[in-house]
């Protein structure tokens, strides 16, 4: 088991080191995310009494579609330079590098998340922290995004038409995570009791088990040569 | 092959025979219903073709793990197969659901749950052979095909079940449900034979079409050899 953790804990470092030193990665998904809240402002015309109904589905459309070029990239990098050979040469147990990969884009969605909950709450003047139970739902529900799409961008980066394929095969895929990560982050923006909300965190903490639990099972599948 | 052609004739036959019969029955044997008249007569099909339709998807990920598990080509063709046919009735399940919608509900289309989750199965699916096209090594495909297609059959209940909380309008004409939703009716003895025909009838149909898809793909690879073998 610790060498297990060894594996995985390999992996991350490895990844966030990489980016530590380029910051591609995380400084593309950020721009493109507040590119994102950009548009929606026009789309949307975000005042006072749209934002608050609206204001999940905004949330989550950005981290979704930031994580998509996250979680494209991530793997692509992998492939390009051969790293994933490498990695697989490597002997630990190959849901190691799953686990270590999917642990990575976490941090980077996390990490995006973090920067853009205060800029949103700065721009459309409401705190987005006011409600802990947000940020709960945001880590979980990145959880079982990134075990879904580490999973499918590893399938779609060793394909010819992978720079279109990820959402394609990710979006209906995921959808399950995404209505109850929506419904539960907007629960609590709008304070509602948390009698209301728990039903859908049940879901999502359902949800990350089932994703993860299938992800981790058919990932082999995924990396073999 | 030539042994299983004659199997294949005979399934053939029963199948034309038994689509005939469910579509005798659901046109002349079958009453109108009282209220909806005539356009309930869609249910049939419309349920039997979703039936179809979550045989092909159920099938193709029996044929995804087993694929996983003896790597055997065969497999494949079975799943890609399935999920093809799976598709196109799935497809007939919401054009048949528009067309009874339209003078019931008044409206061509609704965000009902079973409504968004056949279309978001049919982007799943749609998915499945998008992926499919992207790959051409073909046992990778099959890997990558089986391996999307255990997925998806995971999602696509979790997408029912999260979406099912609202309150839906659809009517659960099978094993009760709320008699006030719009559009909902309970089945004479004459209707639920039709029904149960239009099942079997449509069962038939896809295992009928599956096999001929499979048969199909077996023939496509022995061209392919042969094509390699004259360029020799």
């Amino acid at each position: 088991m610790s060498a297990f953790l060894r594996a995985m804990g390999a992996v991350v470092w490895k990844d966030l080191a990489a980016e530590l030193r380029s910051r591609e990665l995380i400084s593309s998904m950020l721009v493109f995310a507040l590119l994102v809240i950009l548009i929606f402002n026009f789309a949307l015309e975000l005042d006072a009494s749209a934002r608050a109904n609206v204001t999940s589905g905004v949330l989550w459309v950005t981290f979704v579609f930031a994580g998509t070029l996250g979680l494209n990239r991530s793997l692509a990098i992998e492939k390009d330079r051969g790293c994933l050979d490498g990695l697989l040469l490597a002997p630990v147990d190959r849901t190691a590098i799953y686990f270590g990969k999917a642990a990575a884009n976490l941090v980077f969605i996390l990490v995006v998340a973090a920067i853009v909950l205060p800029v949103y709450s700065v721009l459309y003047n409401t705190n987005l922290f006011a409600q802990p139970g947000v940020l709960l739902v945001i880590l979980l529900g990145a959880e079982g995004y990134t075990a879904v799409g580490t999973l499918l961008a590893t399938m779609a980066v060793q394909t010819r038409t992978r720079d279109i394929l990820l959402p394609i095969l990710l979006f209906p895929v995921v959808i399950p995570v995404l209505v109850a990560a929506v419904k539960a982050t907007s629960g609590y923006l709008q304070a509602l009791p948390l009698d209301e909300i728990r039903p859908w965190l049940n879901l999502l903490v359902t949800y990350d088990l089932v994703f993860t639990a299938a992800a981790f099972m058919v990932f082999e599948y995924v990396v073999e040569e | 092959m030539k042994a299983r052609s004659r199997v294949l004739l005979g399934l053939d036959v029963v199948t034309l025979l038994v689509m005939a019969a469910a579509t005798y029955m659901v046109f002349i044997y079958a009453p109108v219903e009282r209220t909806m008249g005539l356009v309930q007569k869609v249910f049939y099909f419309h349920v039997a073709a979703g039936w179809t339709g979550m045989l092909g998807f159920l099938a193709a990920v029996v044929a995804g793990i087993a694929y996983l598990a003896t790597r055997k080509s065969s497999w494949d063709l079975v799943g890609l197969g399935a999920i093809e046919i799976g598709l196109v009735f799935a497809l007939i399940n919401i054009i048949t659901g528009s067309i009874w919608a339209r003078p019931i509900w008044n409206t061509w289309w609704t965000w009902d749950p079973r409504l968004t989750t056949a279309t978001i199965m049919e982007l799943v699916y749609a998915a499945y052979l998008m992926l499919r096209q992207g790959i051409e090594d073909p046992e990778r495909r099959a890997r990558f095909g089986a391996v999307y297609a255990i997925v998806g059959f995971i999602s696509v209940p979790l997408t029912f079940f999260s979406i099912r909380i609202y309150r839906t309008i659809h009517p659960v004409v099978i094993g009760g449900g709320d008699p006030t939703v719009s559009g909902s009716f309970s089945m004479t003895p004459a209707m639920g034979a039709t029904f149960g025909v239009a099942l079997v009838a449509f069962s038939f149909l896809f295992a009928s079409l599956l096999w001929h898809r499979i048969r199909l793909g077996q023939l496509g690879a022995q061209v392919e050899q042969l094509k390699l073998k004259l360029m020799h």
